[in-house]
């Protein structure tokens, strides 16, 4: 998990052709083309994981670790344990799971909402000031190498006496690495509008508000978008990392939590965890590349 | 009535800060109201400088402009010109209407009136049926048409215009330089055109003002007495011949000046 967070740092600047998604031709073809590329792909995979599963078993190796059903479950094991009780005596852990998602989404919903906008809020104003970008920038980016996992626990400490819903102080972990790529590449974007077109604007005698809200928003949104896709998994990792120093046992950061300590003795129920975790992670994605194609749809080339 | 001037060019000199690049000196001009000057040089002449110094995009170092007897200052903020660049410089997520539309938006027209006054810029430039394209959607010559009919929206009395037709082949270029001319008499406004084809600016002009570089400098003017209106055969009278050998000869006059 800490590993994802400093991913994000890595992606300093998103460029918006970098996430680019093939565009589809006709409605009906293309869509089937896609189901079948990704059946491939998720065929691959799973050809991938067990291939691997059974060279290293079969020959005995172990580097760089010991493989086993402990290690490397069979993913069909993974998937089945889905549908088993989560523990004796109850309904299956799919129900548990959906149920701990739906309260990762709405921290890291709300997370990313706060995070977009701030993150926006903070880009127009260091791409007005450049005294502002100066003084300020270094401090955006130190704000993201300091690990969330040390972070957490003060937003928790500060927000969690404040009479706010549990879930609040994660929305705002959850916020904290939404912000900053989408900062980055608002900045980024506003700086994007070319001369010429400035140029034309001051020849309107166009006022700086209206060359912002005119020229600059429009030729920044390919790259916010950019950054509004990082951003929305981000939230979702944001999200159940916040849940562990808070002890909340309601999202999927608890269910990851538990199973963990559980592993020896039931290790495909953390990765079914993670699974689910991956699928709200995507869905995630999934509705910011919707909401650009609507919002973007007057140029699809600037579409990533 | 010479405070009637349409432009007025009083000692213009620029220096650009960086070393002592002297882009413009002491330059001169006075247009009169519904002329076609036509600004011709080498690269590295001021021509472009000059535009944008009338435009007052480029402030002069020392000396002033005068657009339509205001400081041109004012005059930009009065929205007094419109501009047209080499590139046509739309905006890709407006379709035609609504890059046409831009600068009345930015004027506060109403909706209705905004709508009418694009119908009319559509039909004026040749783009009907094409209002609702996006700008990737149009070839090279109709992106200009688009980019001439929001310049014009606003019916300023004044239109600069940087190398328009420069990015465009030779056939689409003859056939918007004509179009032009068109606009230019319906509209009877004043254009200063920027352009380094001889043979373009000797048919769209009344005048053509011959540059040279290093330091900018007016090296001649020419008067264009070619009859109007002009149209295809214009290009192939005698005197037009005779009128581009004596723009050349300028232009080799500033030229071998500055190889000595």
């Amino acid at each position: 998990m800490l590993e994802n967070g400093t991913m994000v740092n890595a992606q300093l600047a998103v460029d918006p052709a970098a996430l680019a998604t093939p565009r589809e031709q006709a409605p009906g073809a293309g869509v089937l083309r896609r189901l079948a590329l990704t059946a491939l792909v998720l065929a691959g995979l799973w050809a991938f994981w067990e291939g691997y599963r059974w060279l290293w078993m079969r020959t005995g190796w172990t580097h760089p670790f010991v493989v086993d059903d402990l290690t490397m479950p069979h993913l069909h094991d993974i998937v089945h344990r889905l549908w088993q009780p989560a523990a004796s005596e109850q309904p299956a852990l799919i129900h548990d799971l959906l149920k701990k998602a739906a309260y990762t989404t709405r921290e890291a919903a709300a997370g990313f909402a706060l995070g977009a906008v701030v993150g926006f809020a903070i880009g127009v104003a260091l791409h007005l000031s450049k005294l502002l970008r100066r003084g300020f920038l270094p401090y955006v980016v130190a704000s993201q190498t300091v690990p969330i996992l040390a972070i957490a626990p003060m937003v928790v400490i500060w927000l969690g006496g404040q009479g706010l819903p549990i879930w609040m102080p994660v929305a705002v972990i959850a916020a904290y690495l939404t912000f900053f790529p989408v900062t980055i590449n608002t900045i980024k974007g506003l700086d994007s509008a070319e001369p010429r077109a400035l140029e034309l604007m001051r020849s309107y005698a166009a006022s700086p508000w209206m060359v912002l809200w005119k020229v600059k928003f429009p030729a920044s949104l390919p790259y916010v978008f950019a950054a509004l896709k990082v951003s929305a998994t981000a939230s979702v990792v944001g999200a159940i990392i916040g849940e562990l120093p808070s002890s909340i046992q309601d999202g999927l950061g608890g269910a990851i939590l538990n199973f963990n300590q559980y592993y020896s003795l039931d290790p495909s129920a953390l990765w079914a965890t993670n699974i689910v975790a991956a699928a709200l992670g995507i869905a995630f994605f999934g509705v910011v590349v919707v909401a650009e194609r609507l919002v973007v749809r007057a140029a699809p080339e600037h579409v990533a | 009535m010479s405070a009637a001037a349409a432009v007025s060019i009083q000692g213009v000199t620029k220096t650009f800060a960086k070393g002592s690049t002297t882009a413009l000196q002491d330059i001169e001009l006075e247009l009169q109201p519904g002329e076609f000057v036509s600004l011709i040089g080498p690269s590295g002449c001021g021509k472009s400088t000059l535009l944008r110094v009338i435009g007052d995009l480029i402030q002069p170092s020392s000396g002033a402009v005068l657009v339509g007897g205001k400081p041109a200052h004012q005059a930009r903020l009065d929205r007094d010109y419109g501009m047209v660049f080499q590139e046509a410089v739309l905006y890709d997520w407006r379709t035609v209407a609504k890059n046409i539309a831009l600068p009345l938006e930015l004027s506060g027209w109403e909706r209705r009136k905004r709508a009418d006054r694009v119908q009319e810029m559509v039909e004026l430039v040749e783009l009907s049926g094409f209002e609702s394209h996006y700008p990737w959607q149009l070839s090279g010559g109709m992106q200009m048409r688009v980019a001439i009919a929001r310049a014009l929206s606003f019916d300023p009395k004044l239109l600069l215009m940087d190398e328009p037709f420069g990015a465009l082949d030779e056939m689409t270029r003859e056939r918007l330089n004509l179009e032009l001319l068109q606009i230019w008499q319906a509209s009877g406004s004043t254009i200063v055109f920027v352009t380094h084809s001889i043979s373009e600016a000797v048919f769209l002009s009344t005048r053509v003002v011959v540059m040279s570089p290093r330091p900018g400098r007016i090296a001649g003017i020419v008067e264009i007495d070619l009859p109007q209106p002009r149209t295809i055969d214009t290009r192939e009278e005698p005197r037009f011949f005779e009128l581009v050998t004596e723009v050349r000869e300028l232009l080799r006059g500033s030229h071998v000046e500055e190889v000595r």
